[in-house]
């Protein structure tokens, strides 16, 4: 699956960080850096990671 | 359980309904809601919408494909506990085998008849949003805001972005009440550096107006003429409906750690009316009106309604809000108000990103970060049920090679 992140929207809250550290990071400048290919074994956790985000801007295609 | 209904069609709501879906829940599911607007994300009506950056469209939430019976437009009034059914305002009812109650709150009124005078606003929900947008743009050139909370120092730095004259006034010594005296003071000087006509430590003597707003009069003898006034006095929870329940109010909804009212075990609460004892507070009960604690309890309570009272899961996450202003994102973690002690314990040497603490009898019971979303991460993850000890954290920020470094003039 594929996931998406809309940096005009993103503002660094790290809901997703906190979910899947493993995908998603929040750099030194505190900027979102993410995997785009992410196992489908992992869809539990990426849909938490799009409902935790309060600027909605994360999506998962696939 | 053939029919699970939740009413309340905003965060909490939304998030219940699709949790009990993603647990399984495979019988009827109906969400009720007052407002007509499908689920929507309030953040960005303090920002973007009334900066013109989103239209209101853009702030309803994504929805995939949700197996749901919307109700939408028609407040609940009532439930009958012993016939296990809701009552609507349109005279209609609704039988449920369990219920999600997760009817938010509202914006605090102004307690006057002058509330009621045109250009006099709140601002809560979207069409409060879009009217008060409105107001902004049609050739108003002053705002008085009261309160100087989330809503009222977000929507100042709102105003001034669209060029507005902007006065802000709160009985409080500074904004931001619960980040504490230092980090408030900080707020104020953004607001100042800004433009912001700040009247802090000043009361409202009365709204002037005979149709139309056209001052405030404030208890320092001063009137500040204005086109509008927004009211940002906080918010109240939407319980009234619920009195004759039989439930016990507080005034939130009396619950348990697992959110299940204490009452009825078939009834959960969730998001800004839930009261429930959190770890962090010693187990005493709290109230949340934050974003991210609707969302979170939104799904825990949809995933507890499928299941039996006893398998239920414990909310123990600690409670974390923001506020952008300008270009300072303010996040916190904990609980702020419970601290007896607060201080900056990174900054950068510009003074510009920063993490204060706040403990409780030397335990860590909050952190509060200005422009640092990294960190603040780094103290929520550290922040459990059995929160470290003060000692423990400086000990491992003194390491931390992501640390901002110490504060200017700190010891050490």
């Amino acid at each position: 699956m594929k996931v998406h992140v809309d940096m005009n929207l993103c503002q660094s809250h790290g809901e997703c960080v906190l979910i899947a550290p493993d995908v998603f990071d929040l750099g030194d400048d505190d900027v979102l850096v993410w995997k785009e290919e992410v196992p489908d074994d992992r869809r539990a956790d990426m849909e938490a990671a799009v409902n935790a985000c309060p600027m909605t801007a994360i999506s998962i295609e696939g | 359980m053939d029919r699970l209904v939740v009413v309340g069609a905003s965060l909490a709501g939304l998030r219940a309904a699709q949790a009990a879906r993603a647990a399984g829940f495979d019988g009827e599911l109906v969400v009720i809601g007052d407002e007509k607007h499908p689920p929507y994300t309030r953040p960005p009506l303090s920002k973007e919408l009334i900066k013109g950056a989103h239209t209101p469209e853009q702030c309803a939430f994504p929805q995939r494909a949700l197996e749901v019976t919307w109700r939408l437009g028609v407040a609940a009034t009532g439930v009958d506990r012993a016939a296990k059914l809701i009552r609507l305002a349109d005279g209609d009812t609704v039988s449920y085998d369990r219920l999600i109650l997760a009817t938010g709150s509202r914006a605090r009124p102004w307690p006057g008849p002058q509330a009621h005078l045109t250009g006099v606003h709140t601002l809560r929900s979207l069409d409060d949003a879009v009217a008060f947008k409105a107001a902004l743009t049609a050739g108003a050139a002053r705002l008085v805001i009261i309160g100087a909370g989330f809503i009222g120092c977000e929507v100042a730095a709102s105003a001034r972005s669209l060029g507005l004259e902007v006065t802000v006034v709160d009985i409080a010594p500074h904004p931001m009440l619960p980040l504490g005296s230092e980090l408030g003071e900080r707020c104020a000087r953004v607001h100042l550096d800004h433009g912001v006509d700040l009247r802090c430590s000043t009361g409202i003597a009365a709204i002037r107006g005979s149709d139309r707003v056209q001052a405030v009069e404030l208890t320092d003898g001063s009137t500040v003429d204005t086109d509008v006034v927004l009211v940002a006095l906080g918010a109240l929870p939407n319980t009234e409906w619920l009195a004759g329940s039989g439930l016990s109010i507080d005034p939130g909804v009396l619950c348990d750690a697992t959110l299940t009212t204490v009452d009825d075990p078939d009834i959960l609460a969730a998001g800004d009316i839930a009261s429930w004892p959190h770890p962090l507070a010693d187990h005493n009960r709290v109230r949340i009106e934050h974003w991210t604690t609707a969302a979170e309890h939104g799904q825990l309570a949809g995933r507890n309604a499928v299941l039996a009272h006893g398998e239920r899961a414990s909310h123990e996450l600690p409670p974390y809000f923001w506020s952008d202003q300008y270009d300072v994102k303010i996040q916190a973690v904990g609980f702020s108000t419970l601290a007896d002690r607060l201080e900056i314990l990174e900054s950068s040497p510009q003074g510009d990103r920063l993490v204060a603490v706040g403990s409780r009898d030397g335990r860590l019971v909050c952190a509060v970060a200005f422009n640092a979303a990294k960190r603040l991460a780094w103290y929520r993850r550290h922040l459990t049920s059995a929160p470290p000890e003060l000692e423990q954290i400086k000990q491992l920020v003194s390491t931390d090679p992501g640390a901002l470094g110490a504060p200017v003039g700190a010891a050490g």
